[in-house]
């Protein structure tokens, strides 16, 4: 427990583009110990893309530098192709955005858990069959026999997203990295989904980072929260602490939603151009 | 006088009943939110009463008068629906002047280059965006020409499926902003769905709760802000919406 589960030291993500290369995430430092870590910011803040760089997900012509990227005592950066293959998955998995397009449209859900599962480990056929019901059992689906015998198109939004949590989470890995878990998802659904990996992670003592636009979402669900606006943390805050962020941009974010019991005759918008230049 | 009178209305997609029974007046002047979860048929209300969801039976009446089952030009006179994703609902390959247009030319209307350039003003986008394409545009300046095309024919009644939902939370502001003054000035009626409360307390006067294709309860927004709903399905969203 000395050492942290996840360095990150200038992290840089560029793209090339006619005028030039863009960094997108200009110089992200950051730790991660077994704790529940909140990445915030609008669209186009960078903060996809540093969730993928963490799996080394970012294709060329894209670019990651860091001066530190190091999970677990490994240096993500050195790692060929087929040693990435050894860590993804097994050791950090990522819950994408949307079930609708993340899951295999012509594998039933049972196939593609236990896809995950054998990539990494080997196991009987009725052990393998036994570990995806009861994961499937951990995310709340009642009837596991035959949900398993389904295919994707045959679930809702919501079930699809509980298949890719238990396919994530069911090689037990040390960081589970949930970008926008659940933005393609009903409010109702929202929290039932979000208390199932908090659950998750919380049992089994892992590490997560949780990627959103929401602020008040992320606020409930992490220990600490990172602000990030056009490629770079504006603010760092412990997740109480939100209400008294300090920098305008956080403030503004946080003015601009609208609240169950609003009073308010208008909205305060963001004023752009404070931090166009940034 | 109602501006939107539904009465025992039910709505099919081929041979699944998605709504049933539906009985709802909205004054005119009125913003009434439809709330509930996915497959509710909130959205199918919107599509129905728009004439883009022709199987159903009951009665919807628009302004006093009876809706038939088809596309109705008098009706599209009065009542216009902007889309949940700005994305996909301009024409790509059309541009903002030529979207906005082509209301006015279907109505015959005249004058067109002026009302093009009046709509731009009160929704708040400049003038230079009026010969540029939708993939030109950022989200909330798309669905600020959604809103604008809506708006061309002078309508009533404004149907507002989820408009806020696909956009970043300081946009969304900026929507909200934008719909409200828009209300105030010309004095629409609004019937907006959506599953966000939050909004429904910044921009509504009354809602109804949907689920499974029937309204549970219809409350004043001032029970929602005091968290005073009265059936436990009602409850059960608020507590997700406040955690």
């Amino acid at each position: 427990m000395t050492s942290p589960l996840l360095e990150v030291e200038n992290l840089r993500v560029s793209f090339p583009t006619h005028s030039g290369r863009v960094e997108v995430v200009k110089g992200l430092s950051f730790t991660l110990g077994r704790e529940r870590l909140g990445i915030v910011g609008e669209s186009g803040s960078g903060k996809s893309m540093t969730g993928r760089s963490i799996l080394k997900l970012i294709r060329k012509p894209g670019e990651v530098t860091a001066d530190t990227l190091r999970f677990d005592g490994i240096d993500i950066l050195d790692q060929s192709e087929k040693q990435m293959r050894a860590v993804r998955g097994a050791r950090i998995s990522m819950v994408m955005q949307d079930p609708k397009f993340s899951l295999n449209p012509v594998m039933t859900v049972g196939e593609q858990i236990a896809e995950a599962l054998v990539t990494h480990q080997k196991l009987g056929r009725r052990e393998v069959q036994q570990r995806i019901l009861d994961m499937l059992h951990a995310v709340r689906i009642n009837d596991p026999e035959r949900v398993a015998k389904l295919y994707p198109h045959e679930v809702s939004g919501g079930m699809g997203q509980r298949i890719m949590i238990a396919m994530m989470l069911i090689p037990e890995p040390e960081l589970l990295i949930a970008d926008e878990p659940t933005s393609a998802l009903d409010v109702s659904v929202q929290a039932q989904v979000l208390d199932i990996i908090d659950d998750l992670v919380t049992r089994k003592g892992m590490g997560l980072i949780l990627i959103s636009h929401d602020l008040a979402l992320v606020s409930r669900y992490c220990d600490r929260i990172l602000v990030m606006n056009a490629g770079r943390v504006v603010e760092e805050c412990a997740a109480g602490q939100l209400e008294q962020a300090q920098h305008p941009y956080t403030r503004g974010l946080l003015a601009a939603m609208p609240v169950i019991d609003e009073t308010r005759d208008e909205l305060p918008v963001l004023d752009r151009t404070q931090w166009a230049g940034t | 006088m109602t501006a939107i009178d539904l009465k025992n209305l039910d709505i099919s997609y081929g041979d699944t009943k998605v709504v049933h029974g539906v009985d709802l007046a909205i004054a005119e002047g009125e913003s009434f939110a439809l709330v509930g979860e996915s497959g509710s048929g909130k959205s199918t209300i919107l599509r129905a009463i728009a004439g883009l969801a022709p199987d159903w039976t009951g009665s919807i009446s628009v302004l006093g008068q009876k809706r038939s089952h088809h596309v109705d030009r008098a009706v599209s006179r009065q009542v216009q629906m902007v889309f949940q994703d700005p994305y996909g609902s301009l024409h790509p390959r059309k541009t903002i002047d030529a979207t906005l247009s082509e209301p006015l030319a279907i109505h015959g209307i005249g004058n067109r280059g002026e009302r093009v350039e009046a709509v731009l003003r009160q929704v708040g986008l400049d003038q230079r965006f009026r010969f540029r394409f939708p993939h030109q545009l950022s989200g909330g300046q798309r669905q600020r020409v959604a809103i604008a095309r809506a708006l061309m024919l002078e309508p009533k009644v404004l149907l507002l499926d989820e408009p806020t939902s696909a956009l970043d939370v300081s946009v969304q502001a900026e929507i909200l902003n934008l719909l409200k003054r828009l209300r105030r000035e010309q004095n629409l009626t609004f019937l907006l769905v959506t599953h966000n409360l939050p909004v429904v307390s910044f921009l509504c006067d009354r809602l109804a709760v949907m689920r499974q294709g029937r309204i549970v309860e219809v409350a004043d927004v001032a029970q929602l802000k005091a968290g005073r709903l009265s059936e436990p399905y009602s409850q059960e969203l608020l507590a997700a919406t406040a955690g």
